[in-house]
């Protein structure tokens, strides 16, 4: 490896990066949907493109 | 009895979008490919097999997505606009004694294949063999990412020592400060 070798953190110290990673991942997750998602979904939901199966619910 | 697979793509549409982000670094870009996930996913839904882990499905095609939009922009200058970090709300962490701005700051420096394996493993909470199969690498290399994404995080953040309880109430007044002047 030529990397120089990095000390592992603490297992505490890693425990707090991921914590914390975690917190802003789950942040950024539960902002609202944008319009073109749903909009997106619902065209493909309506262009079918699944020959297979028959859209019997609409 | 079918579950309609949109109704479970909705699920994970939120998280998409911020694995895209942690990739892309670029609100914008990072919805273009979460787009570009879901139209492939939908079209390749067959090859989804029930049961599975629909979430790491969605992750190994957005990641593929991300990597070979990338090799064909690979002459437009990478937009980092940090937008990573200005997403978040910048209040300072109480509960702990990182300030989170700075923490995305120092994430967003990684280079892309240990920034996608830390989310992986720390935040999405995927086993060292489901990310390795998302990234499509050994588990001995999702491993060695994911300790020098920590050891490489702890040092911009010096979370070496008490240092960073001084280093988060000084950003954190800065920030303070800024925001009441904004």
């Amino acid at each position: 490896m030529s990397n120089k070798n990095r000390k592992t953190p603490d297992p505490e110290v890693a425990e707090e990066i991921d914590r914390n990673l975690k917190r802003a991942f789950d942040e950024m997750a539960q902002e609202p949907l944008p319009d073109r998602f749903t909009n997106l979904l619902e065209q493909l939901r309506a262009s079918g493109g699944r020959s297979d199966e028959a859209s019997n619910d609409s | 009895m079918t579950v309609d697979p949109s109704e479970e793509l909705t699920e994970h549409i939120g998280a998409l979008r911020a694995f895209a982000m942690s990739l892309t670094r670029n609100s914008a870009t990072a919805d273009d490919l979460v787009q570009e996930t879901l139209i492939k996913a939908w079209k390749n839904i067959d090859s989804f097999q029930p049961g599975s882990n629909m979430r790491a499905w969605l992750f190994t095609i957005l990641r593929n997505t991300f990597y070979s939009l990338r090799r064909k922009r690979k002459r437009e200058v990478e937009d980092t606009d940090g937008s990573l970090s200005l997403s978040l709300a910048s209040k300072p962490d109480h509960d702990g004694r990182l300030n989170m701005r700075d923490f995305m700051k120092a994430f967003d420096q990684l280079p892309d294949t240990q920034r996608e394996a830390l989310v992986l493993v720390g935040a999405q909470g995927f086993s060292y063999e489901e990310a390795a199969e998302t990234c499509g690498v050994a588990v001995g290399t999702i491993k060695s990412r994911v300790g020098r994404a920590r050891a490489q995080l702890a040092d911009l953040l010096k979370l070496k020592d008490d240092e960073a309880l001084e280093l988060t109430d000084r950003v954190t007044a800065g920030i303070v400060s800024h925001q009441s002047i904004a």
